[in-house]
């Protein structure tokens, strides 16, 4: 009977050994620790006093500041999108199908992923390496015996700005990038700003265009709080600084991906 | 003489590495208390403990007749409004400018008007002799300035115990010195209660009314400055050195 408990406890060792035994474990953990902070996200943020001001400024800094660098992305996204796509619709003799089936891309998945990108590694890697630099120049600290939840002004605040903001800097790039379609058509043919318009919307319907922009509140809320997470939970030393940031975006963007598949999944249940 | 702090047999570990074996000591009202130990003694763990950054495992810790151990979030706030904490990196906020910096702890007081808020700011100011720093940002400011602001920001709060975690560390001999003057300066302006953690030596002689020595986790001695200056003991003597 001792022989056979000590061979049960090698396997249990052997197995607690195993890198695929720590693995699960490491992500089971963060899972976990994940899950917790978003429970004291909500707990928090009904919780007066609130931080209109830190939220505001935090909404200029995530969506204002955000502005060229979505818009630039976005113009040259639905100007690159347009002058590969033609050749092969050329081919079918159905130019004319351009601009609704630019528009419906943009504006069902490319315009909203590839801005969630954009803003994981721009507005993720800021919040995260921000946060770590606080934590290790010990300024959540000061901010904690100063009698202040350092929780509400700097993660509740963050959060909310990147659900708030990053809609808007979807439907901005969207915008933008069927511009930069409309100048792409114009390259070698010639059709009228109206006439570009009226034809991307004339295919597009309410199924295109709610699930888009619910699925980038999700986005935003994704990269706000992995930003966040990581920053706040980052080991001490430099070395803490660099690492919140890389997973910050490593994780968001990642968690971008999911979240629109699983909306791609949610949204074809409702459509034809 | 009536004590603000009150620590019995604390003891805190983290892991295997038990850093606070077994801690006893009091603060007087209007007492400078200056606490001297090698690096890795566990003197800013302890500190930390009294303000709940940091929860001891075992003992009793009572700030101004309110056992910290036992407080909820809310009377813990309460209660770190009347501690202020010097950190050895002054912990100024990045993102704010130094006036900014010093409103920030008023924002709860509520029945302050912003022209009080101003005052008060231009008060604190000067009492570190840093009027004109007011519209700087951290990132502009010297090590000794950060201190200054650092120490301007929390007496903002007129709290009734302060804690410096190394406030000397960094600097040169002159501004050190000034920092030590300004720390008995404050404590002679607005009697509040001192615990100066610290291994400057000259530090510890300019503001101490009593000191400790924390040796492997315990106090190991305990005097006035010039008791331990005078010691024959080996790990006292190094320090006076």
């Amino acid at each position: 009977m001792p022989n056979t408990i000590l061979k049960y406890k090698t396997i249990i060792e052997n197995v607690k050994t195993n890198s695929i035994y720590k693995f699960f474990k490491v992500f089971f953990t963060e899972v976990t620790l994940i899950t917790k902070f978003t429970v004291n996200f909500f707990k928090t943020l009904f919780i007066p006093p609130y931080e209109f001001n830190e939220l505001i400024k935090q909404c200029y800094i995530v969506g204002c500041k955000s502005l060229p660098l979505v818009g630039i992305t976005g113009f040259i996204m639905g100007l690159v999108l347009t002058i590969q796509s033609r050749p092969t619709l050329a081919q079918f003799g159905a130019e004319s199908w351009l601009p609704a089936m630019v528009g419906v891309s943009i504006v069902r998945e490319i315009g909203p992923v590839i801005t969630a990108i954009i803003c994981a590694g721009k507005i993720g890697s800021s919040i995260g390496a921000e946060l770590a630099s606080m934590k290790v120049t010990e300024q959540i600290d000061a901010m904690e015996v100063s009698g202040i939840n350092p929780f509400k002004y700097i993660v509740v605040t963050r959060i909310l700005a990147t659900t708030l903001m990053i809609p808007l800097l979807v439907i901005f790039s969207d915008a933008i990038a069927l511009f930069g379609s409309f100048l792409a058509v114009n390259i070698k043919g010639d059709v009228s700003f109206i006439l570009y318009f009226a034809k991307v919307f004339e295919k597009l319907n309410f199924i295109d265009l709610m699930p888009s922009l619910i699925k980038t509140i999700f986005f935003g809320f994704a990269i706000g709080l992995i930003g966040c997470y990581k920053g706040y939970n980052s080991d001490k030393g430099t070395q803490g600084v660099g690492a919140s940031a890389n997973s910050a975006v490593v994780m968001g963007s990642l968690l971008v991906f999911i979240i629109d598949m699983i909306a791609v999944q949610l949204t074809s249940l409702f459509t034809p | 003489m009536e004590n603000v702090i009150e620590i019995e047999h604390l003891k805190k570990s983290f892991g295997n590495n038990q850093v606070l074996k077994d801690i006893s000591l009091n603060l007087a009202k209007g007492e400078n208390l200056v606490i001297l130990g090698k690096s890795g003694t566990g003197k800013s763990v302890l500190i930390k403990c009294i303000v709940g950054l940091i929860k001891p495992d075992e003992g009793k810790l009572t700030a101004l007749q309110k056992n910290i151990l036992e407080l909820n979030t809310k009377e813990l706030n309460a209660l770190r409004k009347k501690i202020g904490f010097l950190f050895q990196s002054a912990a100024l906020y990045d993102s704010m400018s130094v006036k900014e910096n010093l409103e920030f702890p008023l924002r709860d007081l509520k029945e302050l008007k912003q022209d009080e808020i101003n005052i008060k700011v231009i008060e604190a100011l000067q009492n570190v002799g840093l009027e004109k720093a007011i519209n700087k940002m951290p990132s502009e400011l010297s090590g000794g300035m950060r201190k200054r602001i650092g120490l301007a920001r929390t007496l903002i709060l007129n709290p009734e115990i302060m804690l410096y975690d190394e406030p000397t560390t960094g600097l040169d001999p002159i501004t050190s010195k000034e920092i030590s003057s300004l720390i008995l300066e404050m404590q002679k302006k607005f009697n509040t209660a001192s615990i100066i953690i610290t291994h400057d030596i000259e530090c510890a002689r300019i503001t101490a009314n009593r000191v400790i020595v924390l040796n492997d986790g315990t106090c190991y001695a305990e005097g006035t400055f010039k008791e331990l200056e005078q010691s024959n003991d080996e790990k006292i003597k190094g320090f006076f050195i």
